[in-house]
């Protein structure tokens, strides 16, 4: 590049401004963009069923995953919440399943059609493992 | 990640203190030791080293589960969740929500009436505050000087008016010398 700019600059202005004259100030390279790969949705969907799906996750493993996956600002696919629901069953542990239930409902705030979307998409799953939703409890309300 | 619940407010308070003050003001080793659980002054202390339970929105499955000390009956209910969910009762449902956790989601998120506490604190601290700053002003205050006596600063702003204090832009600007009056 740089011995390229050295003899546009010997042969004068006027060479300079016909050589640039498509109008492009800089090549794209010099742009301040990271070059990280931006991973996709079904990535991180697949990479996050991945993590529930592990035969023998210990309790530890779901609390880390549910904790952190309720920290980012989505809320997780219905193929996610199937594999942690299953990663309750494995673990014995039906209380932890209606809480991430409940954690989902927060999660949509606002957007009030989330939920009976993400319920009506795990109803299979809820009806096989037994999960009864926290309205069919009745710990939804005060 | 939790939230420091359920620590007593003596703890907290010596954390500032240098050791040789909490030399001073903690009971010495021995007497620690005869006493054991009877302190007075604490009623649980809450051992930091473990994880604890905390009921928040963004960690939805805390460190550990709210009751840790099962009767029988608790267990018996744990072992069948072992077995199929379906079998399950949802009185024995929730009995296994209410274990593992101490509110749901909507008592979390439920108002309290804090504020209305918050607010009458402040209210009365500036109450006496406001009493002080009364009693100070009567009691404590020097008497006034004869320069603050409104005849005194009419007879200053005479002067000041006779000397042309400020004239282009200032005090003897605003005054109207053929009319006697302020403009």
């Amino acid at each position: 590049m740089f011995p390229a700019v050295f003899r546009l600059s010997t042969t004068g202005a006027r060479t300079l401004a016909t050589r640039f004259r498509p109008g492009h100030t800089a090549p794209l390279a010099s742009r301040c963009y990271s070059h990280a790969k931006v991973e996709t949705d079904e990535e991180f969907d697949a990479r996050w069923v991945t993590y529930f799906n592990k035969p023998d996750i210990d309790t530890w493993e779901l609390k880390k995953g549910m904790n952190t996956l309720i920290g980012y600002d989505l809320v997780p696919e219905a193929k996610i919440l199937d594999s942690a629901l299953r990663a309750c069953r494995r673990l014995n542990d039906l209380a932890s399943a209606i809480r991430i239930l409940e954690a989902v409902k927060d999660k949509a705030g606002p957007h009030k059609d989330i939920y009976p979307y993400l319920l009506q998409e795990l109803k299979p799953t809820l009806a096989e493992l037994g999960i009864s939703t926290p309205e069919e409890l009745g710990i939804d309300k005060i | 990640m939790c939230q420091m619940l359920g620590l007593t407010a003596g703890r907290f308070g010596t954390r500032f203190l240098g050791r040789r003050v909490m030399a001073l003001v903690t009971p010495s080793s021995a007497t620690m030791a005869s006493h054991g659980h009877g302190h007075a002054d604490v009623s649980e202390i809450a051992d930091m080293s473990k994880p604890m339970y905390c009921d928040r929105m963004d960690t939805p499955l805390p460190d550990r589960a709210y009751k840790d000390e099962l009767n029988a009956a608790d267990k018996t209910l744990k072992e069948k969740e072992k077995g199929p969910w379906n079998q399950l009762t949802k009185e024995e449902k929730i009995a296994l929500y209410r274990l593992m956790f101490r509110k749901t989601y909507p008592e979390m998120k439920q108002k309290t009436d804090e504020w209305k506490t918050v607010m009458g604190g402040i209210f009365i601290f500036l109450g006496l505050t406001g009493l002080l700053v009364w009693w100070q002003s009567i009691y404590v205050y020097p008497a006034q000087p004869r320069t603050f006596d409104s005849e005194w600063q009419a007879k200053q702003i005479q002067r000041m008016l006779d000397m042309r204090v400020n004239p282009v832009e200032g005090l003897a600007s605003k005054w109207d010398y053929e009319k006697g009056q302020w403009k």
